[in-house]
């Protein structure tokens, strides 16, 4: 881990072939064996569920090339998604090459996407990164936007609104492979995840990787110790949009289709939020993040309308209350799990969760009600809420609602106090001067 | 040619002081707190919302001055109780928290009046010719756009220049500590910032709902822009954020109106491109349809030529 060590070594080897060899082999070996696992797992071995793995996956790779962006450099994007959307435009007029009798295989494919991300970034990097803060994100925003509305004007190459289609059962079938069934396609992307993971972690702890972090956190010093920042800005830029660029490549070759959303402003958002919730100080958060807002994304939308709210005032309670997310979230615990009261504290999380629950079923139903009154207006005053028909024209579903939602919100006060209570029980155990604060 | 050219510009002039009105609050709000506001465009629709729904209860003039006061409200509230607490954990923090706030406001929105467009219609009141030019009709509705945005900006400008209140925001622009060191409440005077600022987003709405489409997208199509007047005007500067509005309504205004493409050009010049050239597409694309890209090439040239803006002094 220290920077002295990268310098010395790096005379004689690629610095991100050395810093590959540092990485710890144990939670790399047991990632590959997870992914390699999970769609055999029960539940997740229909259909559904190894499609929601591949859009995990594929979100994964998206995230932790963002985290490069926001976590590592400091560099707040709202237009990640143009070199995505590239990149998965590069992969799908590749497939159609493919489709038209090039001799490549489609699990190939992604590398086209790749190349373009790196192209598009460093060519929109060279203008972009000379400011980091509130310019550049207004900057990507503004790009973002330019290119979203050229995609949607070149009909030809994107196919606007619509979008263009290839097929990634064709061209050569490598040891009887033909890519067809959403299996194969799943391992194609989690080999192309576990290899942009690997490369990204190391990527960190090569010298350009540490300097991302000095830029990050003190730009001025950083230019005085004589590295440029601008240029380890661009460094982190165009390896973020290369990554994104794969990631693009990969819903390419999940979905057979790609269109004018996938450099849209939407998906822009959707990354920063994912990579926001999953915790931007650790490498992990990214892909947790990823896979929480996915399966959100993905449960939610079957049972209401309204996710993309709930979404908002969970990410907006993550900025107020939580800002190291949710694996910043995890993290504060590593300080007392070995703390006698520990126990104490999961009792008191315990005890808390029963208020919390009960507020939050009262403002689920009432948003929930509100919302198919008003987007569904046409169905009439019945609700079907848990499985129950309410008649909304009464006063008595918003009535119990409504109190479900003020008495919870009054026992929440004394619970959160007892979680307080015994955290500070619990780090003064743990003895550590370090020992986190209670996360509230 | 004349007719188009009149019509174009004082559409642009109608579409530019609108984009000033909410151009102006944001930049205001951004050089007082450094709050890159993603929530502002959101301002903007619930002005258009609000108005629209006033208007249905007691009538259009109450819902002009109504509406405004009620998003003044939420806007002081979202400071104080949100942004406020944010505030400590910098700059990115503040920006986040605002952009989480523009998806809640969308899904609000959709909740109280659905997804689809409202039927915003301009009120019977001021839905009269105002004048005829080259034959044809220019609606008082426009015109009073015209005047209400201008007679803001009067009513603000004497306000910023000529009042005791304005002059402590003028100082707290600036010397933040200064002004608080001499017993001015600063904290308050955010508040206070960020509901004019709100109110302005939403005077805009109210006069721009039923000229645009009142749905719940509109803030996701006005914001973008709003953001490109500022930086493109010079972050933090008022005048360069009127310059900018100016600029992009009638270019945008007339790009609508021209139906020209690069082959028109071309051609008119004498030179002829083969239809199979890989930029044939790109030559035939029509400046109406290039239309929602100018803006942003705007802010791309701008960053690469001129980084600080037409009037801003600080580097972008």
């Amino acid at each position: 881990m220290k920077a002295d060590g990268l310098a010395g070594a790096a005379a004689d080897r690629p610095p991100i072939t050395h810093a590959l060899a540092s990485l710890r082999g144990a939670p790399w070996l047991a990632a590959a064996v997870a992914l390699a696992v999970l769609p055999y797992v029960p539940g997740l071995d229909g259909n559904f569920g190894r499609s929601l793995l591949s859009q995990m996956g594929i979100a994964a790779v998206f995230a932790l090339s963002y985290n490069l962006l926001l976590g590592q450099t400091g560099l707040l994007s709202f237009g990640h998604a143009v070199y995505f959307g590239l990149g998965a435009y590069a992969s799908i007029h590749l497939m159609r090459a493919i489709d038209g009798g090039l001799p490549i295989p489609m699990p190939l494919v992604p590398l086209a996407g790749a190349a373009a991300g790196l192209c598009f970034g460093m060519l929109f990097g060279a203008v972009t990164v000379r400011r980091a803060g509130v310019v550049f994100a207004l900057i990507s925003l503004g790009i973002g936007e330019l290119v979203f509305a050229a995609m949607r004007i070149l009909q030809s190459f994107s196919g606007g609104e619509e979008g263009i289609t290839a097929n990634r059962g064709l061209g050569p079938h490598p040891f009887g492979f033909t890519f067809g069934p959403q299996i194969q396609v799943y391992y194609v992307i989690a080999f192309w995840a576990m290899v942009s993971a690997l490369l990204l972690a190391a990527f960190l702890r090569t010298p350009v990787g540490r300097m991302c972090n000095a830029v990050r956190d003190n730009p001025e010093r950083a230019a005085f110790v004589g590295y440029d920042p601008v240029r380890v800005r661009f460094v982190a830029f165009s390896v973020a949009a290369m990554f994104a660029g794969l990631a693009g490549g990969l819903h390419a070759l999940n979905y057979e289709i790609v269109a004018a959303e996938a450099v849209g402003a939407g998906r822009s958002g959707a990354v920063l939020l994912m990579v926001y919730i999953g915790g931007v100080q650790h490498f992990f958060g990214a892909v947790l993040g990823a896979v929480v807002i996915t399966w959100l994304q993905a449960s939610l939308s079957d049972y209401t309308g309204a996710w993309q709210l709930y979404v908002g005032l969970f990410f907006i309670a993550m900025v107020l209350f939580a800002p190291g997310g949710l694996s910043g979230l995890l993290l504060v615990h590593r300080g007392i799990v070995r703390s006698r009261a520990f126990w104490a504290v999961l009792g008191a999380y315990a005890i808390a969760a029963v208020p919390f629950t009960l507020a939050a079923c009262g403002a689920i139903a009432l948003l929930e009600i509100n919302y198919r009154r008003a987007t569904q207006p046409d169905a009439g005053a019945t609700v079907r809420l848990l499985g129950r028909n309410l008649d909304t024209s009464t006063p008595w579903p918003w009535l119990a609602a409504l109190a479900l939602l003020v008495i919870g919100a009054l026992l929440l006060r004394p619970s959160l106090a007892r979680v307080k209570r015994a955290w500070t029980e619990a780090s003064e155990q743990a003895k550590s001067p370090a020992a986190p604060r209670p996360a509230r | 040619m004349l007719e188009i050219v009149t019509f174009s510009l004082l559409n642009g002039v109608v579409y530019g002081l609108l984009l000033f009105m909410v151009s102006s609050g944001l930049t205001l709000i951004f050089s007082l707190m450094g709050v890159l506001n993603f929530a502002h465009a959101s301002m903007f629709m619930l002005g258009a919302y609000f108005s629209y729904q006033i208007g249905r209860w007691i009538g259009f003039w109450p819902a002009l001055v109504i509406a405004p006061l009620v998003v003044a409200a939420i806007g002081a509230l979202i400071e104080r109780y949100g942004l406020r607490h944010v505030h400590r954990q910098g700059h990115v923090a503040e920006i986040l928290f605002t952009f989480g706030l523009a998806y809640v406001i969308v899904e609000c929105v959709v909740m109280i009046w659905g997804r689809n467009p409202i039927e915003n219609r301009v009120p019977a009141a001021i839905d009269f010719p105002a004048f005829w030019i080259f034959g044809t009709s220019y609606p008082a509705y426009k015109v009073l756009m015209m005047a209400i945005s201008v007679g803001m900006f009067a009513f603000l400008y004497f306000a910023f220049r000529r009042t005791r209140l304005g002059l402590v925001i003028r100082a707290a622009l600036t010397h933040p500590e200064m002004v608080a060191a001499l017993g001015h409440d600063v904290p308050r005077i955010f508040v206070l910032v960020f509901a004019i600022g709100s109110a302005l987003a939403a005077l805009a709405g109210v006069i721009g709902g039923f000229a645009l489409l009142t749905e719940p997208n509109m803030a996701a199509a006005l914001g973008p822009i709003v953001f490109v007047v500022i930086v493109v005007g010079g972050l933090g500067s008022i005048g360069g954020a009127f310059l900018a509005s100016m600029l992009i309504g009638i270019v945008q205004t007339f790009a609508v109106a021209l139906d020209y493409s690069l082959l028109d050009l071309f051609s008119a010049m004498h030179v002829t491109l083969a239809s199979d050239s890989p930029f044939h597409e790109l030559a035939a694309v029509k400046l109406a349809q290039a239309a929602p890209m100018i803006p942003y090439l705007l802010l791309v040239v701008m960053l690469i030529l001129r980084p600080r803006g037409l009037l801003g002094t600080r580097e972008a």
